[in-house]
């Protein structure tokens, strides 16, 4: 399996890309997590602090349990991720084979708002990150 | 499958404990966790389950420094060690930089070290990598059970085993007492830091 290498313009296209797409949008954070489970870029930050070191290494963990579900249904994979929560919500999105992006939002953003939002951005991204 | 963010000048590996159930992989991290300053290491995840086997992973954040002006910093994982979540221990070696194959010294589990260690070659093929390509240490662990009347495996026994033509470097250890712990790490962290550094060039060699 080959690194990830970030570049710092690269990176910063994304950020920007998910501030304004996402963070505006009322989505209090994203993360952008690799598939071995390190943060690649964390935006936002609501008023609880998160532990996102924590938070990246379970969504790498949990993509790739359910990426084993995905198969015993014979499916390859699912591409999406929603656990609906009390007031926050966590959305996850496979971008390609090495990134996930992670958006946690509350109540008052409506997920069709974040799906949309979401889709923009990992255009966006994915031309950046082509491996 | 390392990180390495050229913007925060940061290096991220991950490295895995792998080896047979209650050889002692967890007791490495917990005694690792505990010596550490607060500092140096993050908060360690451990997925609860019932009694006190690793069902998914624990997972240990550390900082170690600079080499060649970036930051390192290392994930610790382990696998659970039973036979019957091989999937599990798959996903968790997925990406790994290093590995540290924990043995374990007691006579009765010399058959499932070997199988621990044939598995991992298993899976690290099935990864597309073989034993020797991705940073190994062995750890032969409860060391300070030699002197006790429980059956112990010998270093030379284990070496043949596990070891063959001593390929990987090897540390005995007692992990719950700490020896050898330390060790361990700071040999697996060399040798991933160096291997991720050369592969990508980011430091002469």
């Amino acid at each position: 399996m080959a690194d990830l290498i970030v570049t710092t313009s690269a990176l910063e296209v994304a950020c920007n890309k998910i501030d304004e797409s996402l963070i505006k949008a009322g989505v209090h954070t994203v993360l952008l997590v690799d598939q071995a489970g390190n943060v690649v870029a964390s935006r936002g930050g609501g008023p609880k602090e998160i532990d996102i070191i924590s938070l990246a290494a379970l969504t790498a963990a949990n993509f790739a349990a359910t990426s084993e579900l995905a198969k015993l249904i014979g499916e390859d994979d699912f591409t999406l991720l929603f656990h609906k929560g009390k007031k926050d919500s966590l959305h996850f999105v496979r971008i390609n084979s090495d990134l996930i992006m992670v958006s946690i939002f509350d109540d008052n953003v409506s997920l069709g708002l974040v799906r949309l939002r979401v889709a923009e951005v990992i255009k966006v991204i994915k031309e950046l990150f082509e491996p | 499958m390392a990180l390495i963010d050229l913007s925060k000048r940061e290096i991220h590996c991950k490295i895995v404990y792998y080896g047979p159930g209650r050889c002692g992989k967890t007791t490495n991290l917990l005694y690792i966790y505990n010596a550490m300053s607060e500092k140096t290491k993050g908060k360690m995840i451990t997925i609860e389950t019932k009694g006190e086997r690793t069902l998914f992973f624990d997972l240990l954040p550390l900082t170690l420094g600079k080499v060649g002006g970036f930051d390192i910093r290392i994930q610790l994982y382990t696998v659970p060690g039973q036979a019957l979540y091989e999937a599990t221990r798959k996903l968790v070696l997925k990406g790994a930089d290093g590995l540290v194959f924990v043995a374990d010294s007691l006579r009765v589990r010399q058959v499932k070290n070997r199988e621990s260690l044939e598995e991992l070659r298993r899976s690290l093929r099935e990864y597309g990598a073989s034993l020797g390509e991705v940073p190994m240490v062995l750890q032969y662990n409860k060391r300070d059970l030699v002197s006790s009347p429980i059956p112990t495996i010998g270093v030379e026994e284990l070496d043949r085993d596990l070891n063959n033509g001593l390929v990987f470097p090897r540390f005995e250890a007692a992990a719950t007492k700490g020896v050898g712990v330390f060790e361990t790490l700071k040999e697996i962290s060399k040798r991933t830091v160096r291997h991720v550094t050369q592969k990508n060039m980011l430091v002469g060699r």
